[in-house]
């Protein structure tokens, strides 16, 4: 295959007493979808975070298209590319689409020929034309977004991501908090951006979507890496079994 | 999504345009209720309450005083904080600049010493203003409680500047800041309009305004968004304190003197005029025009039953009332949009 677009080299993180990242290196390539699973506590969101920046690993390295990115800050990494998507999705949820997927970036424009004033028309329409490329319809786009269903929350979280070129997605439990249409419509938008050649790293309790998403799946067990499997050639019972420690 | 007959949204849609304009109908209703009270009733000295400049220039003035106050409350609270500190900060800083001329006076002209003492009174506020800011967006203190205190320690302040009361002063230019005319509108009533021209552009067309809501709305989504959200909230505590010293100078220039309590009979207005602009408690909402509006009702009320003859208790009845009304309407749209609208919510 070709070169990584992230490759983890031993990294390691204690909490006081918590061993919650033990010596884990693993590669994600463009155009893949790499699930990490694991009971709770297992170390999954803190070895996210040594990536997206926000805690930094007591040893190893996090490389990020050949470049040593380790213990850059989350707005550096953001800009570098490599977005990741939490659970609360970050929404300015009072504020329109146009606005939320700008938030940071806006786009200005001048009245009377002097006066700097926000273009929300212009960043609607960007909008508009951002969510159409991924296959997202949604109709209001000039209501708040706490008015639109937790999928179309959760394409706008992900549309934003991608509007900036992001070219690795870090999800957070995408699905957790969505009904069963939703969580069909997120998965193929994964499989859109798949298609564009994002690399996407997938957290999730649920088998049926890791299955369903990804290429390859990495279990962590109290922090170690418990295996690490191509989808291909694994099944639901070894996945389970690496998960309690038992394989 | 919209399965609903044709005539139920309809209604739905006049039900949503009024939950939306209601404090602009409220503020008609109210004009018209002293209106025809004052064309009725004989015992008013003019048969018109609308149509005479007098009672005009008193709406605008009273409605000025809640204004400049709440103009800063607004962006704290679309933050989702508040300023209960604007009360006595105002008289602070009349106190402040009160001091100041007193001292001058003989010294320097009259238009020196009100410009050193308009700079001084200004940044005696401010000072509370970032100490406010500082509590809430380093200590991580609610600004409810934290802006308390402060109101507190500035109340104590000011009294000691004062020397216990109310600092009488004798200068002209400041009479003429509090008293005088420009284009037929008292002096405070065009700064007013000018600072909330300027407010209203802060918070409708730039990123600040923007930045302001987001936090507001959700904490996080400003964190991402790279904004510096702890300097920006001392900035938003710090411009409450600055409009707040406003209105403390704008006091000393029409009673020719300062006082510790100036402002504190105003906060309750000012926070109600917010409210009843449209804003929520739990931040994200709220206008500088939504707010105009209800300094405007708050002053045509309390002007108005001064007008009619009324016994003035009324006010806290009205005020009161109008303040329960905003809190409910609020309520309502959301359930209204929610229940209309295109998802489930959250
Ligand atoms: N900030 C922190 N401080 C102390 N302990 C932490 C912190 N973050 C995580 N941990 C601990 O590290 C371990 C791994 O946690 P986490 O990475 O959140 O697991 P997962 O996301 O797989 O559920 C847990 O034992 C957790 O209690
Ligand atoms: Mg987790």
């Amino acid at each position: 295959m070709s070169e990584p677009l992230l490759a983890v080299r031993q990294v390691d993180k204690r909490f006081g007493g918590t061993h919650a990242s033990r010596t884990v290196s693993f590669d994600l390539y463009p155009g893949e979808v790499l699930a990490l699973a694991g009971d709770n506590g297992a170390g999954k969101s803190t070895l996210i975070k040594m990536i997206s920046g926000v805690y930094t690993p007591d040893s190893g390295d996090v490389f990020y298209q050949g470049k040593n990115i380790t213990g850059r800050n989350p707005q550096d990494v953001r800009d570098l590319g490599i977005e990741t998507i939490y659970q609360d999705l970050a929404l300015a949820d009072n504020l329109d689409v146009g606005v939320n997927l700008f938030l940071g970036r806006e786009k200005m424009k001048k009245v009377l020929g002097f006066l700097p004033v926000l273009d929300r028309k212009l960043m609607r329409e960007e909008a508009k034309k951002a969510l159409k490329n991924l296959g997202i319809i949604v109709n209001d786009l000039d209501i708040p977004v706490r008015y639109l269903s937790g999928g179309q929350r959760q394409a706008i979280a992900i549309s934003r991501a991608v509007y900036w070129n992001a070219k690795v997605l870090i999800m957070d439990e995408p699905t957790a908090a969505l009904g069963v249409p939703e969580q069909r419509e997120v998965k193929e938008l994964i499989h859109r951006l798949k298609a564009q050649g994002v690399g996407i790293i997938f957290i999730s309790h649920n088998l049926v979507d890791i299955f369903d998403v990804s290429d390859r799946i990495l279990v962590l067990e109290r922090g170690r890496v418990a295996g690490e499997r191509l989808i291909s050639e694994t099944n639901d019972d070894e996945v389970v079994k690496l998960m309690m420690g038992a394989a | 999504m919209a399965v609903n007959a044709p005539q139920a949204t309809r209604s739905n849609e006049i039900l949503k345009f009024l939950t939306k304009a209601w404090s602009w109908l409220f503020l008609i209703l109210v004009l018209l209720f002293f209106e025809l009270w004052s064309r009725f009733d004989g015992n008013t000295r003019v048969n018109t309450f609308i149509f005479n400049i007098a009672s005009v220039q008193s709406v605008l003035l009273y409605a000025t005083q809640y204004l400049m106050m709440a103009l800063g409350l607004t962006i704290v609270i679309i933050s989702a904080g508040i300023d209960l500190s604007v009360g006595f900060t105002s008289g602070l800083a009349s106190v402040t600049a009160a001091v100041i001329i007193k001292n001058l006076t003989g010294t320097l002209p009259d238009y020196l010493s009100f410009g050193l003492a308009v700079i001084g009174g200004i940044l005696m506020a401010m000072l509370f203003g970032y100490f406010n800011g500082l509590m809430v967006a380093k200590l991580k203190v609610p600004s409810f409680i934290g802006t308390l205190g402060t109101s507190g320690v500035a109340r104590g302040v000011a009294f000691l500047i004062a020397g216990g009361s109310t600092v009488a002063i004798k200068n002209t230019v400041a009479r003429e800041f509090g008293n005088g005319d420009l284009l037929g509108l008292p002096i405070p009533v065009v700064i007013a309009a000018m600072l909330t021209l300027v407010f209203h552009y802060l918070l409708s067309s730039t990123k600040f305004g923007l930045y302001v809501y987001a936090m507001g709305g959700n904490f996080n989504s400003a964190v991402r968004a790279g904004v510096n959200t702890t300097r920006l909230t001392i900035s938003l505590y710090v411009l409450s304190a600055f409009t707040a010293a406003i209105f403390g100078l704008f006091y000393m220039g029409r009673f020719s003197g300062g006082k510790p309590d100036a402002g504190d009979p105003v906060l309750l207005n000012a926070v109600a005029a917010v409210f009843i602009g449209g804003a929520s408690l739990t931040g994200g909402s709220g206008t500088v025009m939504g707010t105009v509006i209800g300094a405007l009702i708050l002053a045509i009320i309390q002007f108005g039953l001064v007008f009619i003859q009324l016994p003035p208790f009324w006010q806290f009845i009205a005020v009161g009332l109008v303040i329960i009304l905003a809190v409910l309407i609020d309520q309502f749209r959301d359930r209204l949009i929610r229940g209309g609208g295109s998802g489930e919510g959250r």
